[in-house]
């Protein structure tokens, strides 16, 4: 298990830094390029990256990813590339960590749709002897490094929000 | 998908693209078990520029009903709010009750 001292904090506004171990850094590269791998293809979890654009409407939903899958596929690609190329880097743009938010939470996803994981899953934690703990350990490591990119962007949110007439 | 600015004189569409201002079309986020409830609130305060306290509220209906409408207007708003929320990894779809 990772020690739980802070990844990601930032050190002025539009400017973080990013403190990984050497073991979870050697973790995270290999990542981008298994996820980029499998993006065009039509394995059921990376379809968790595509969504209906309709609950009911198969037709609607079909001519919705038309317009829509290159754009998105796009822009995981572009997450990844941006993460890969920043791995190691001290310190990022926000821009940049927005760039790992997207491609660490689209990594979440396809890993676990494969992995199934259910409200029950953060109920079990991780048992030892579960046929999964490696896949599960990686699952909960990219939450907990996931919370800490959304704490760090978040603080350049306005609470207020910018709706306008609240 | 930028507004353009410049006017631009069109026919009026006919039949079902015509969208009643009292019937907007309706964006709905459903629950999931993977994305990070931390998440889910900030996509809502960085597209929609809710309020803490709004994306915080979305965030719980979807939590403990299983869904939300996180998002109302044209269908083209519709339309760039679901796949903005796509390509966030968020699972929504777009309706339009009749």
């Amino acid at each position: 298990m990772p020690d739980r001292e802070r990844r990601v904090r930032p050190i002025r506004r539009g400017e973080f830094e990013i403190r990984l171990p050497r073991e979870e850094l050697e973790v995270l590269r290999s990542l981008p390029a298994q996820l980029r791998e499998i993006l065009p293809t039509e394995d059921p979890a990376v379809g968790r990256l595509f969504p209906p654009g309709y609950a009911d409407d198969p037709e609607a939903s079909a001519e919705y990813r038309r317009l829509v899958r290159d754009d998105l596929l796009e822009g995981h690609l572009e997450a990844l590339r941006v993460m890969e190329s920043t791995l190691g880097a001290r310190r990022v743009t926000e821009d940049q960590l927005v760039a790992w938010l997207g491609a660490v939470n689209d990594l979440r996803l396809v890993l676990g749709t494969k992995l199934d994981v259910t409200e029950e899953t953060y109920e079990l934690g991780m048992p030892e002897d579960h046929p999964d703990a490696p896949g599960l350990a990686l699952y909960f490591y990219l939450g907990w490094l996931e919370e800490q990119i959304v704490e760090a962007l978040a603080l350049g949110l306005d609470p207020a929000g910018t709706e306008g007439g609240g | 998908m930028s507004a353009s600015t410049a006017p631009v004189q069109t026919d009026c569409p006919s039949g079902e693209d015509v969208v009643a201002p009292d019937r907007p079309w309706l964006v709905i986020c459903w629950n999931d078990p993977i994305n990070l409830m931390s998440y889910v609130t900030y996509v809502f305060q960085k597209l929609f520029g809710y309020s803490f306290e709004k994306a915080t509220k979305l965030m719980l209906d979807i939590h403990h009903k299983g869904k939300a409408v996180v998002s109302s207007g044209a269908k083209e708003k519709a339309e760039f709010d679901t796949y903005r929320l796509h390509a966030h990894g968020l699972w929504a779809t777009m309706e339009h009750p009749s």
